[in-house]
């Protein structure tokens, strides 16, 4: 079971969290102009890496906030927490454990 | 291929089965072939069996980077059905399960498919109608499947909890005589060994790396952990790892990869007789023929490719499968494992040709690819061979995603296996 | 009385307690033991070894080990007058003996010492691995219906139980610093050491007793005896506050972030008459852990030759332990076959006890210098060089043949001698038990000196110690675990103070020589099969033989041969078979042990209670049920409930001997002539503030929301992205920056999530907050034309008539008394308030409804009557009317859906090719021809005389709801039909298993279509 760090309430275990996947996609400020490639892109593509992967969570059962997480796919560790609006911070690219 | 039967079981134990030829060989990759599949599990094994039996296209590899069927196909609850909601998926569902039919005979592999039939209980006035409306529309697409009252699910199934006092009461089910279980690890090498004397090379521990492209967009190829090997077509068939293996093609696709949790009990003496299935409340499971109960349920909330999960979904399924079986209260959870399964947002798979030239993708099977290991290897394969989908596949294509023409298979099963 | 009389127990020592007599029953023989046996030791202080059967061959099988890793000695566990209690495949090595303890052999009939089923053996010579995936594969109806259900029937082991389970279980989350696992001598001085610090400490162990190893073999630290100094390390440990003991606890699972999971088992040790009020049967603990640090020890493998399975064969270890804690003999004439010195010692430890050791058969050509020689000195003979190559025995050995190993390391053809025994002592070397350490994501590495695979780089704060890293000597175990307990505690933040860390001192132990690799006996050419089988799995009766044909038929991977052959798959997983079986394979391959790896590890380390797992999450608290502030008037009231999501909804109220239908019908017609009233405090209500309030509303909603009034209320629908309809609602305006939305039922927490989730990530700018009001406020409906008559009567002086209170509007009240908000929308067609007041006043409301309504017939109406009512005027459910796969559009709801609006969630999606579509299904209504016919929900819809047609039968589209409708005499349904809009009038048919029901297709709205009587009717 994960132990994730909420930004605003401290370490608490996952069954607390809901998962939201990918992070970072912004919604296009203009749908229209777009053309259905590009709309079916922002509704169903997703990021899948294996390795780290930005993506959100809220604490659902706590303060019921989003945030970002960097976590490992391979590992489930958990790399770095940071609230909505943050940059991505950096961090090794893979973890190199348990390929 | 030396063919497998009582007489040759009985010679061989005369010689204490010192002579029994290879199920398949272990040969060298060429350097070149018609078509790569990539992904040696039960899917691709199917479709390369298919591509050598029905195209006759026998220059053709399996790669794959561990061991045959040690994915998803060795890893699943091995359910079988075809009472799917939608006319695309019935059709595609309903074809595996007439191959299923034929199968252990067709590979002379038996594969040991059970059908005991298979019950998708409903808790709320809200399941009864989609089980009805499911059953209905089974019936008219030529599915033997039946809505039955709480009553004919306690004469199928008379260990099963159907009293009212039940959190989620049962109000009835659909049930599917045909369906049943199969065993999953024979799937996977009676497939081998068929697609293996029909003349294609099984590479194991040989590892995709990259996939190779000309000028012109086409694919000409992959890298491997044993060297490039060149290849006309490339099909994908790597449940768990699709968006990996696709994006080595700069494909980005509407999937993501979770875990998916199962275990099984000690094996006790025979007690249920059928595969039962609660998308409400979250289980599923029936008994091996080993005795041991097999019981599933849903995915972990979070993608992962770490073939495990997390311990509390386990505790939920086994509350759910208490309830509905107070009797198993004292069994024992004997092993627990994990797969990566690669999940859609519609809950139906990808079978489609890309915009690579050259290269196809079989994925997204979610949960419930087992069942469709022989149906979605037959199609699949035509669509590698005529670079166009068999009238089965076409509807499960990537370009669902840009028209909207989803198959939204969540509505009718909340757990879709 | 019993005529087993403990001939094997020694008259002292050991760990028992001798003062008092357990009465147990063994299949049909009752016989005595001592509390701390365990089944085990009290079956072989009476001279039992035969326990059970094998899986396949129903081959004899007897007591291997003492612990967990047994393979052949299942039971099913009874209790004396307590049918519910029983339970299949207990280990009778980890089965404490209780008063009423009756066990019984599994697997056999009639009975363990003559199974018929032992008739399987004349068949194994075709039974070699994988057998059944070459027969049987020619006919479906014979393997389905001949062979499959006959292997069924074979199968398993235990039975299940019949009755429910009358035990209660339960679960503790806790959250430590040092997690130690495993109470032997290492565990012991890794949870000392640690404990000093002042860290919270935890040390489980699986067994009744700490010690582990020493209470298996006689040994001395600190100056105690080994039980002594356990015994003084426990006191010390339980005297600290911070230190949590569990023994009896199983930490079964390694799972991710240092979680573990442990089962104790809490009175499983005790009769029913002496376990204390109110403890649970079994505790599932949830450990979070900083550190752990496993000190699990190490398993003893046995040696692979032919017919080494007998009853009587036993590891050496476990003999040695027996004796020892259980003072009893397993055997009085023994042979000893080892690859090891260890053995030795156990062999001087029976003779010492009385037993005669016939002989110490070394397949080594050298042992090492010290117990050899010490056996030689107590007279024992001493073989070297040689292999014990088969044994003669039915239910019990009684020989065992002893074979000169040839230059090539293979046994000859001729055996020296068989030399009677009762007892075969064999040890093959050590496991350490990594299943903890595996699952925690360690790698492991294969030492080639000790012979076995050990951790390699921890992945986890986590730290192996003892034989469980490899090291098997004790002064080694007891150093490890104290300077890893001591830096456990520091990495933890604690400091362990000088010399926490220092290692325990103890008597030394002989010197030993090295183990020699021996995974089978390797038979001189052509005379292989001549010796009986060689078990590797003696649950699952896989042979070296079924190994090497796996290998053959190319089953080259660990894990391809460990399903091919089923090795370690039974109910011990495997923890004798495991390591034997990859030394065969890498024989069979050519290859060095070790280099193929091993396969997975998987939790659990010993089965765990279903019930455990599900702890207190049974019967109502499967789910909790949420209930509304009027739910005990609707029980007194005798209705019926409907589960809507989590909520319990009355579903209609069955006056005495009336049917559903008979009561819908009733309710329906009292809300469409009188007055009825609904409870409503189901529906989700969302508080949302802010200046951007209305803007925020735009973007959720398919409509325009700015110009709403405050005062006014307005019906929305929400989409997803993909253009789907997610769910629907009123929302009122409260105030400039404030509304109140409601939200379906069913969807209330999902809208909650999906709103938050766009405020907090996509519009972070937008000044709205959110907050979910949904049990501050219960919900009364007031519907029907009597409505207005009641509600001027519960709101004296205040004119809510609807001439001056508009439809669509909602204000504040005073209503029976209590501060209301009194919302004039309708569901059902008819005049409606709906008053909210503060959650805890609903029942008063209620009450107070139903008292200033008598002489109206004021009517409780359910979720059924509901429907009908919303029905009849073509009014959708979310989940009902859709399955995520509608737009607004397909619901002909195209008068909500903004043009002005550049964008809402999920306008997008509304114009790709193939959501316009025009034939997409469209929600119309229908009628059947037969006005008595109400055709059941989820029937398809087809062209007349389409289904009697060659399957599959081109569908249109299928009823969402149907019900029969008294307002209009006549059933009717709601249905989604292909290009249905544009077919009004035209007739199809409703496909039913027993044949075509002809319906026409019709607007939706069938009702009251002007919409005359949401203002009450004039007559009223």
């Amino acid at each position: 079971m994960l132990l994730i760090e909420c930004p605003w309430c401290g370490p608490r275990e996952e069954p607390e969290f809901s998962y939201g996947g990918q992070a970072h996609l912004a919604r296009p400020a203009d749908p229209a102009a777009l053309s259905d490639e590009d709309w079916a892109s922002f509704v169903f593509l997703r990021d899948n890496p294996k390795g780290v992967f930005a993506e959100r969570w809220c604490h659902a059962a706590g303060c019921r906030r989003w945030f970002n997480v960097l976590r490992d796919t391979v590992s489930h560790r958990v790399l770095a927490v940071y609230r909505m609006g943050e940059a991505r911070p950096s961090v090794p690219e893979t973890e190199g454990a348990g390929r | 291929m030396a063919r497998y039967s009582i007489w040759s079981l009985a010679r061989n134990a005369l010689s204490h089965h010192q002579h029994w030829p290879r199920q398949w060989r272990s040969p060298e990759p060429k350097r070149h072939y018609d078509v790569i599949i990539v992904g040696g599990g039960g899917h691709g094994l199917a479709t390369a069996y298919y591509l050598a039996k029905e195209h006759d296209i026998t220059n053709v590899a399996v790669l794959e980077k561990g061991w045959l069927g040690g994915g998803n196909t060795g890893r699943n609850t091995t359910i079988v059905r075809s009472n799917y909601l939608w006319d695309e998926s019935a059709a595609l569902y309903e074809l595996s399960l007439k191959l299923w039919e034929g199968l252990s005979k067709d590979l002379n592999y038996n594969v040991m498919l059970s059908q005991r039939g298979v019950l998708n209980l409903a808790h709320s006035l809200g399941d009864v109608r989609a089980g009805r409306r499911r059953a209905e529309a089974n019936r008219l697409n030529g599915i033997d499947s039946v809505w039955l009252e709480p009553a004919g699910v306690k004469k199928i199934v008379s260990i099963i909890n159907t009293s009212s006092t039940l959190r989620y009461p049962i109000l009835g089910s659909t049930w599917q005589p045909r369906g049943g279980v199969a065993r999953h690890d024979a799937v996977a090498w009676g497939y081998a060994r068929a697609a293996d004397a029909r003349g294609v090379d099984i590479i194991q521990n040989c590892e995709v790396t990259g996939l190779c492209r000309d000028t012109a967009g086409r694919i000409t190829g992959v890298e491997t952990t044993r060297g490039p090997i060149a290849a006309g077509k490339v099909g994908i068939v790597a449940a768990g790892h699709t968006s990996v293996l696709a994006a080595m093609a700069d494909i980005r696709l509407p999937i993501q990869s979770h875990p998916l949790q199962a275990l099984v009990s000690e094996p006790i003496k025979r007690v249920l007789d059928c595969v039962v299935m609660s998308g409400a409340i979250h289980v599923y499971v029936s008994q091996s023929d080993k005795g041991e109960l097999v019981i599933g349920a849903g995915i972990d909330g979070y993608n992962s490719y770490a073939q495990r999960g997390s311990f509390h979904v386990l505790e939920h399924q086994t509350a759910a499968l208490v309830e509905l079986f107070p009797i198993f209260a004292r069994l024992r959870m004997m092993r627990t494992w994990g797969g990566i399964v690669d999940t859609c947002p519609d809950a139906s798979p990808i079978l489609s040709r890309t915009p690579v030239p050259g290269l196809y993708i079989n994925g997204g099977w979610g949960t419930g690819g087992f069942k469709a290991t022989p149906g979605s290897g037959f199609v699949f394969a035509h669509t590698i061979a005529r670079d166009e989908p068999h009238p089965v596949n076409a509807p499960f294509s990537l370009d669902r995603f840009v028209t909207g023409a989803l198959i939204d298979e969540h509505g009718a099963a909340a757990v879709a296996h | 009385m019993s005529d087993r009389t403990q001939d094997y127990r020694l008259p002292a020592g050991g760990l028992i307690d001798r003062t008092r007599r357990i009465r147990f029953r063994f299949n049909h023989e009752w016989m005595d033991g001592h509390p701390g046996d365990t089944l085990a030791s009290a079956l072989l202080a009476n001279g039992i070894h035969l326990v059970g059967r094998s899986m396949k061959y129903h081959r004899p099988r007897g007591i291997l080990a003492a612990g967990a890793e047994d393979p052949g000695a299942l039971i099913q566990r009874r209790v004396t007058g307590e049918p519910a209690r029983t339970d299949p495949n207990w280990r009778a090595t980890q089965t404490a003996l209780v008063d009423g303890l009756e066990a019984e052999s599994v697997n056999v009939w009639p009975s363990v010492e003559r199974d018929l089923g032992a008739v399987m053996g004349a068949l194994s010579p075709v039974m070699g691995a994988g057998f059944y995936y070459k027969i049987m594969q020619g006919s479906r109806f014979m393997w389905q219906r001949v062979y499959e259900p006959l292997i069924r029937k074979a199968a398993g082991f235990g039975t299940c139980p019949d009755l429910p389970d009358p035990d209660r279980y339960e679960q503790r989350h806790v959250h430590c610093d040092v997690l130690v696992v495993g109470g032997g001598p290492a565990g012991l001085a890794a949870a000392r050491a640690a404990a000093r610090s002042g860290a919270r400490v935890i040390l489980a162990d699986e067994d009744e007793r700490f010690g582990g190893s020493l209470l298996a073999r006689p040994r001395t630290v600190e100056g105690h005896a080994g039980p002594e100094w356990v015994a003084s390390v426990k006191a010390m440990l339980k005297a600290n506050p911070e230190v949590r003991l569990l023994p009896r606890t199983t930490v079964f699972g390694y799972y991710d972030g240092n979680y573990l999971m442990a089962l104790e088992r809490v009175t499983d040790h005790v009769s029913l008459a002496e376990a204390p009020a109110g403890a649970p049967r079994q505790r599932l603990w949830h450990i979070r852990a900083k550190r752990v640090v496993l000190a699990t020890g190490a398993h003893e493998r046995p040696l692979v030759f032919g017919d080494n399975d007998r009853p009587g064969i036993m590891l050496a270890g476990a003999a040695q332990e027996y004796l020892h804690r259980w003072a009893v003999l397993p055997g009085r004439d023994v042979v000893v076959f080892t690859t090891n010195d260890r053995a030795y010692e156990a062999a001087l430890d029976l003779h010492t006890a009385g037993a005669t050791i016939h002989a110490i058969v070394d397949a080594r050509a050298e042992p090492g210098p010290a117990l050899p020689a010490a056996a030689r000195a107590a007279g024992i003979r001493v073989v070297t060089g040689y292999v014990v190559a088969g044994t003669t025995g039915k239910t019990h050995i009684t020989g065992a043949s002893i074979n000169k190993l040839q230059a090539d390391g293979r046994a000859q053809p001729h055996c020296l001698e068989t030399i009677p025994c009762d007892l075969l002592l064999v040890s093959g070397g050590l496991s350490p038990v990594v299943h903890l350490f595996s699952q925690s994501g360690g790698k492991l590495r294969y030492d080639t000196d000790r012979l076995a695979f050990v951790p390699d780089r921890a992945v986890q704060a986590q730290a192996s110690v003892g034989a469980c890293a490899g090291t098997f000597d004790l002064a080694g175990c007891l150093a490890e675990g104290a300077a890893a307990g001591a830096e456990a505690a520091r990495l933890a933040g604690f400091d362990p103070g000088r010399g926490a860390g220092e290692a325990p001192a103890c008597d030394s132990e002989p010197a030993l020589g090295s183990d020699s690799p021996l995974w089978q006996v390797r038979y001189a050419k052509g005379t292989e099969f001549d010796w009986g089988k060689p078990f590797v799995d003696l649950q699952n009766d896989t042979t070296a033989h079924d190994i090497q044909q796996a290998a053959r038929e190319g089953f080259e991977s660990v894990e391809h041969v460990k399903r091919y052959t089923l090795t370690g798959f039974g109910t011990d997983q495997g923890k004798t078979a495991n390591i034997n079986g990859l030394g065969v394979l890498a024989e069979a391959l050519g290859r060095p042990m070790g280099e193929a790896g091993t396969t997975t590890f998987r939790p659990p380390y010993t089965p765990v209670t279903f019930a455990a797992m599900a702890g207190r999450d049974r019967g109502d608290h499967l789910d909790p049920a949420r209930l509304t502030a009027i739910h005990d008037r609707h029980v007194a009231m005798g209705a019926e409930f409907e589960d809507v999501g989590q909520w319990k909804r009355p579903w209609y109220y069955p006056r005495a001997g009336e049917s559903l239908h008979e009561a819908v019908a009733r309710e329906c017609q009292a809300v469409r002539e009188g007055v009825g009233i609904l409870d409503a405090s189901t529906l989700g209500k969302i508080d949302i503030q802010g200046p951007d309030a209305a803007e925020f509303l735009n973007r959720v909603y398919t409509n325009a929301w700015k110009k709403l009034a405050v005062g006014r209320v307005r019906y929305g629908l929400m989409c997803r992205e993909d253009g789907m309809v997610f769910d629907d609602g009123t929302t009122a305006r409260i105030a400039e920056d404030r509304f109140l939305m409601t939200t379906t039922t069913g969807g209330a927490a999902a809208v909650m999530d999906h709103l938050e989730d766009y405020l907090q990530t996509e519009w972070p700018d937008l000044r709205v907050r959110l907050t979910s009001v949904t049990e501050q406020w219960s919900t009364v409906g007031i519907a029907g034309p009597k409505a207005g008559i009641l509600m001027a009567r519960l709101a004296s002086g205040q004119d809510l008539s609807p001439e001056s209170f508009p439809f669509m509007s909602w204000r504040p009240a005073i209503v029976a008394g209590l501060h209301a908000r009194v919302f004039r929308i309708s569901f059902t067609g008819e005049l409606q308030y709906e008053v909210n007041v503060p959650w805890h006043q609903g029942g008063a409301l209620w009450d107070a409804i139903l008292r200033v309504g008598v002489d109206l017939g004021v009517t409780p109406y359910g979720t059924e009557t509901m429907h009908v009512l919303r029905a009849e005027k073509g009014f959708i459910i979310v989940g009902q009317e859709t399955d995520g796969c509608q737009t607004p559009l397909d619901l002909g709801m195209d008068w909500i859906v903004s043009k002005q609006k550049p964008d809402f969630i999920g306008k997008r999606s509304l114009s790709r090719s193939d959501t316009a579509r025009p034939d997409r299904r469209q929600l119309v209504g229908l009628m059947p021809k037969d006005k008595r016919r109400v055709v059941p929900e989820g029937s398809q819809i087809v062209e007349p005389g389409a289904s009697r047609g060659p399957k599959p039968v081109p569908m249109l589209g299928f009823v969402t709801s149907a019900y029969w409708s008294p307002a209009l005499e006549s059933g009717f349904a709601l249905a989604l039909v292909a290009g249905g809009r544009a077919r009004l009038g035209v007739t199809v048919s409703v496909a039913l298993p027993s044949g075509e029901v002809p319906a026409v297709i019709c607007d939706p709205v069938m009702f009251d279509k002007e919409g005359a009587r949401r203002d009450g009717l004039p007559a009223a």
